[in-house]
């Protein structure tokens, strides 16, 4: 910009200069004494500056068409080449934050999660573990453990590509301190329990709530971080070039200028080469201004109906693994911890907390959803909710009659017993992983529209600027040849 | 051995009480429970200090033994008296009969009380105890229906007939009483220090300084430490289980609850041990509903058998089965005391 101005300026005094040399040239017979003109150029032409002398070279050019022909090819080509270079500099750093959200941020964003619910999960499954007993079955362990070296190997690939911004590794270490501390809990739980000693179920309680005060909001943070760079990614991509289309209006003007003033001084109605130059800048403008508007959108459907859903969803599967944990923990501590009325179960009280926020994130879900294969799998965790809810409501009622044993296949299912509750989660949460792949689908689909969008953009200008450029000045050197 | 015990009920009753009085705008009136409390806590420590020696094996007349502290919010006169036994038939026995099994609402997460062994099947003193009154009143001990339930639910199952006994280390206080009936109290128990075995502390007493001591929240524990701490830094956790968690994990050094949930938590971790002496008592009963005294009379005769025969006694071998390595050997159960009407 600064450039342009500064061109702007130099045109602007040619001409000034010109009206100026006529002046001067008008008002020499009648005064002879020339004191008026004369004054001004007397201490500018003292100084002998470098500048002064070119000044004073321009002034000298602009007496003559020919002289003032060079000066405006040269500016014409000067705008061209500084559109594009202004538009090369700004979509490249566009197409770099779009490349980020497609390639970088979104799937750290999505680790991120992965990491949050592979927590939650983990600790569901040690609680459904952990009710078992020594019938422990095998796929809930495997469950446990793959959800665990998950968390672990994310963690450090998050780490790895995580820069020094402070959020964001403040939590990875954190959860890198705590989990091995999680997981020696569990297991002495798990050695406990084994045993027959309830002290086991104290230690799965004392894991839980490591879990859902210190693992799960770190994790919750984390993801909120790398979402947050997600978020500013976009902006970058999204922000519309404001320099690179001012300087190609710009440059459109003065070329549009030069050729009207050729126009009126030649009645000549084309010149080729300006003709060429014109046509280039203008490609690359209308170029710039499609594929932007198109990356906006591709981006901004990311981000609305891929991204929006994706947060939602996480959300609720989240909230969905903690209220089985609970469910499972209402179980395990059967009534051993006061909720803080001091009279219902804390993990009855937590479980009815989490499904309340299960609905409300599902209901959002639903609201978010933009098309059948969006909106099916989360219509089938609803219903899976509702399910459970009742399933719920049947074992808590066998448990608070004090049937510890038609309560615990209720929940956790087992021989003959199809209908628990845990076969109703399984199904809200497949359905919900089945959601959340949908969404992540989509998402990359619009993002990687919008980059694609973006293609080509940045070679172009920067080719059609030079030859538009060329092309200026090719326009006025024909010109400049009928003088000669 | 001499126990004495109360339950969250009391601290949280005493704190109600201190709440309605700070309503009725009295500093002084709570300086004035202040003062009480410590005075209670403070009395009984110079009897059963460490060191004296004093351990009575046997406690026949609970009410001319040393004042126990926290008594005061037990407001009436001999709380664990009972009905006079008797195995005549009423109205819940020939209930209980026409159904074929008694419901009983047991515990199972309390180690040795009553719990889950690794075969699945409930088991510990409450309930050996269910078994005996099962046996006595239908002929078979295995004709039980157990119900687990929480704490919270112990009075409500009663009274809406969810269950016919309720034997879950349930102390017997003048507050309960109100809801439901007691028989003679079955177990004696206190609250009592619980620290690794080498550790310097020797009991409740100077030695807990500077060291941290876990309790329940809202337990009589955690009402003690508050009104005499001995210099002790409370840690404050949800239930008295998450005490030996917090243990283990070198997070705490001593634990102080009631010997009888004491006793369980050292049965599961063998390196703790109990120490000094208990500094309150507590007795446990057998709660009924209210109105069936025919339960109570036939409860209480049932008891009488399960005392009978010293170191043969039902009791005594139950005792033993469970408590072996954990409590003082030379334990016997508390006298009962009965009432008229």
């Amino acid at each position: 910009m600064l450039w342009s101005g500064a061109t702007t300026a130099i045109l602007l005094r040619s001409r000034g200069t010109e009206g100026e040399v006529r002046v001067a040239i008008t008002t020499r017979p009648s005064a002879p004494g020339g004191g008026a003109s004369g004054a001004p150029a007397g201490p500018a032409a003292g100084r002998g500056t470098a500048w002064a002398e070119g000044v004073e070279r321009l002034r000298a050019a602009a007496t003559t068409e020919p002289g003032r022909l060079r000066i405006i090819g040269a500016v014409l080509a000067a705008l061209v080449l500084l559109f594009g270079v202004v538009a090369v500099w700004e979509i490249s750093g566009r197409v770099t934050a779009a490349e980020d959200v497609v390639g970088r941020s979104q799937p750290l964003s999505a680790d991120a999660a992965s990491i949050y619910r592979s927590l939650a999960d983990a600790d569901t499954a040690s609680s459904s573990g952990f009710l078992a007993g020594a019938q422990e079955p095998r796929e809930v362990r495997q469950r446990y453990e793959k959800d665990m070296a998950n968390a672990s190997r994310l963690l450090v690939s998050a780490a790895a590509n995580t820069g020094a911004g402070g959020e964001s590794r403040k939590e990875i270490a954190l959860l890198g301190e705590q989990l091995p501390r999680y997981t020696g809990l569990i297991e002495q739980a798990r050695a406990n329990n084994r045993q027959g000693l309830p002290l086991g179920g104290a230690y799965l309680r004392y894991a839980n709530e490591q879990m859902s005060t210190v693992l799960l909001p770190a994790a919750q943070r984390l993801y909120e971080a790398e979402t947050g760079r997600l978020y500013t990614d976009y902006d970058e991509a999204r922000g519309w070039p404001l320099a690179a289309t001012g300087a190609g209006v710009l440059a459109l003007a003065a070329l549009v200028w030069a050729q009207r003033r050729n126009y009126l001084l030649t009645h000549r109605v084309f010149n080729h080469g300006l003709l060429a130059a014109t046509a280039a800048t203008a490609v690359v403008l209308l170029w710039l201004t499609v594929g932007q508007t198109v990356a906006r959108s591709g981006l901004g459907e990311a981000r609305a109906d891929g991204q929006e859903s994706l947060k939602v969803l996480n959300d609720a599967r989240i909230a969905s693994l903690q209220a089985r944990a609970n469910e499972n923990l209402t179980l395990i501590a059967r009534g051993a911890v006061l909720a803080e009325d001091k009279k219902s179960d804390k993990y009855d009280v937590d479980y009815a907390k989490n499904m309340k926020q299960l609905d409300a994130g599902l209901a959002r879900a639903l609201e978010l959803a933009d098309d059948a294969s969006g909106r099916d799998p989360v219509a089938k965790a609803v219903a899976g909710v509702a399910q459970w809810k009742q399933r719920h409501a049947a074992a808590r009622e066998s448990d608070v009659r004090g049937d510890y044993e038609l309560a615990l296949p209720q929940v956790i299912g087992g021989k003959g017993q199809k209908d628990s509750s845990g076969a109703s989660f399984d199904t809200v949460d497949a359905s919900l992983e089945q959601a959340v792949a949908h969404e992540q689908k989509q998402f990359t689909l619009a993002a990687r529209g919008g980059l694609g969008a973006l293609g080509g953009l940045v070679t172009g200008a920067a080719v059609l600027a030079v030859v538009g450029a060329g092309a200026a000045l090719l326009g006025i050197g024909r010109r400049l040849s009928e003088y000669r | 051995m001499r126990i004495r015990r109360t339950r969250a009920e009391r601290a949280d009753r005493l704190r109600r009480a201190a709440g309605r009085l700070r309503g009725w705008g009295g500093v002084s009136a709570m300086a004035a429970a202040c003062a009480m409390t410590a005075a209670a806590v403070l009395l009984p420590l110079a009897h059963s200090s460490p060191g004296t020696g004093h351990h009575p094996a046997v406690v026949s007349d609970p009410a001319s033994v040393d004042a126990a502290p926290f008594t005061l919010t037990d407001t009436c006169q001999d709380p664990e008296a009972s009905l006079r036994p008797s195995a005549l038939d009423g109205p819940t026995i020939e209930r209980i009969r026409k159904a074929g099994k008694l419901v009983a609402g047991v515990d199972q997460n309390s180690f040795k009380w009553g719990y889950r062994n690794p075969d699945g099947h409930l088991d510990g003193f409450d309930i050996d105890l269910v078994k005996a009154i099962a046996k006595d009143i239908l002929g078979n001990e295995e004709a039980v229906i157990y119900r687990a339930i929480p704490t919270s639910q112990r009075i409500p199952a009663l009274q809406e007939g969810r269950v016919d006994i309720v034997v879950r280390t349930m102390t017997i206080n003048c507050k309960r009483l109100e809801d439901v009936a007691f028989s003679t109290a079955y177990f004696e128990a206190g609250q009592q220090v619980l620290a690794p075995k080498g550790s310097p502390i020797t009991g409740y007493d100077a030695s807990l300084k500077g060291r941290r001591i876990c309790t329940a929240a809202g337990s009589t524990a955690e009402a003690a430490l508050k009104s005499q701490g001995y210099g002790a830094v409370p840690v404050s956790v949800p239930n008295q289980l998450d005490c030996l968690v917090r243990l283990q994990l070198g997070e705490v050094d001593g634990i102080i609850t009631d010997n009888a949930l004491a006793a369980g938590q050292a049965a599961q971790d063998p390196s703790v041990q109990l120490v000094g002496a208990p500094f309150t008592r507590e007795f446990y009963g057998v709660a009924m509903n209210k109105g069936a005294s025919d339960l109570v009379r036939r409860v209480n005769k049932v008891l009488e058998n399960y005392r009978a025969g010293g170191d043969q006694s039902p009791w005594a071998t139950s005792y033993r089965k469970h408590f072996e390595d954990v409590l003082p050997k030379a334990a016997v159960p508390p006298a009962p005391k009965y009432r008229e009407g």
